[in-house]
């Protein structure tokens, strides 16, 4: 997969769990999911879901860590899909 | 008198005797819960709920299908947990389709979808004594042992 393919992907699953006043423009590689973003540590939950979902791989506490911001997500599953 | 382990959960929930709206667990496992509450006219809110015509509030039967589908599933999936349990109710979906009367039974079961990084997400029903059907839907929230 493509990483415009992966960061559609992303923003796609991401809109989803955005709050009320927050624009779905505001999402950007370098957004910070919770700061930035404001998605909650129970949503941040269900991001990863998706994610797994759409890209057909497991994460695990570290990658829950370590996906702060959009673009790092991006790194996550370049790396798990390319395995 | 010893408890036995689904007496044990109801007994250390963290809520008070006027907001606790569990009586009993009737099976527990991995997967799904079922639990019983009966609401005794005594119960404060009545008295406002409605003036003159009391009626359970919606908000109240989300609140016992979140302690037996949540709560009390939770910390029967966190056993092997020695620190004390948190838990945060984060999210519902609930549709009402009957009305509870004091002095009604309810039975409440829930499925688990997933529990991952903490979170716990159910689908709930709840029926009355005469297996009427009262609520579905589903809920999620935060248990984390601290």
């Amino acid at each position: 997969m493509q990483e415009n393919e992966i960061q559609e992907a992303l923003f796609k699953i991401v809109k989803v769990y955005l709050p009320q006043d927050v624009k779905e423009s505001a999402i950007q590689l370098e957004s910070h999911l919770m700061q930035d973003l404001g998605i909650n540590s129970a949503h941040l939950v269900d991001v990863v879901l998706d994610v797994e979902d759409a890209f057909d791989i497991t994460l695990d506490e570290k990658d829950m860590e370590a996906m702060k911001t959009v673009s790092n997500a991006i790194e996550i599953v370049t790396a798990k899909t390319a395995s | 008198m010893l408890l036995n382990p689904l007496e044990k959960i109801v007994a250390n929930l963290p809520y008070g005797d006027g907001f606790k709206f569990v009586d009993q667990l009737l099976e527990i496992d991995d997967t799904s819960v079922i639990g019983i509450y009966r609401f005794q006219k005594k119960e404060y809110f009545y008295e406002h709920h409605f003036k003159d015509h009391p009626v359970t509030p919606g908000v109240i039967l989300t609140e016992c299908m979140a302690q037996i589908g949540l709560a009390c599933l939770g910390s029967y999936l966190m056993q092997d947990e020695e620190k004390p349990l948190q838990c945060a109710f984060t999210e519902n979906h609930i549709t009402f389709l009957n009305t509870v009367l004091p002095e009604t039974t309810v039975i409440v079961t829930a499925k688990k979808e997933y529990f991952r990084f903490g979170k716990l997400k159910v689908r709930v029903q709840m029926i009355d004594e005469s297996k009427n059907k009262i609520a579905e839907g589903w809920m999620s929230g935060i248990i984390i042992a601290k």
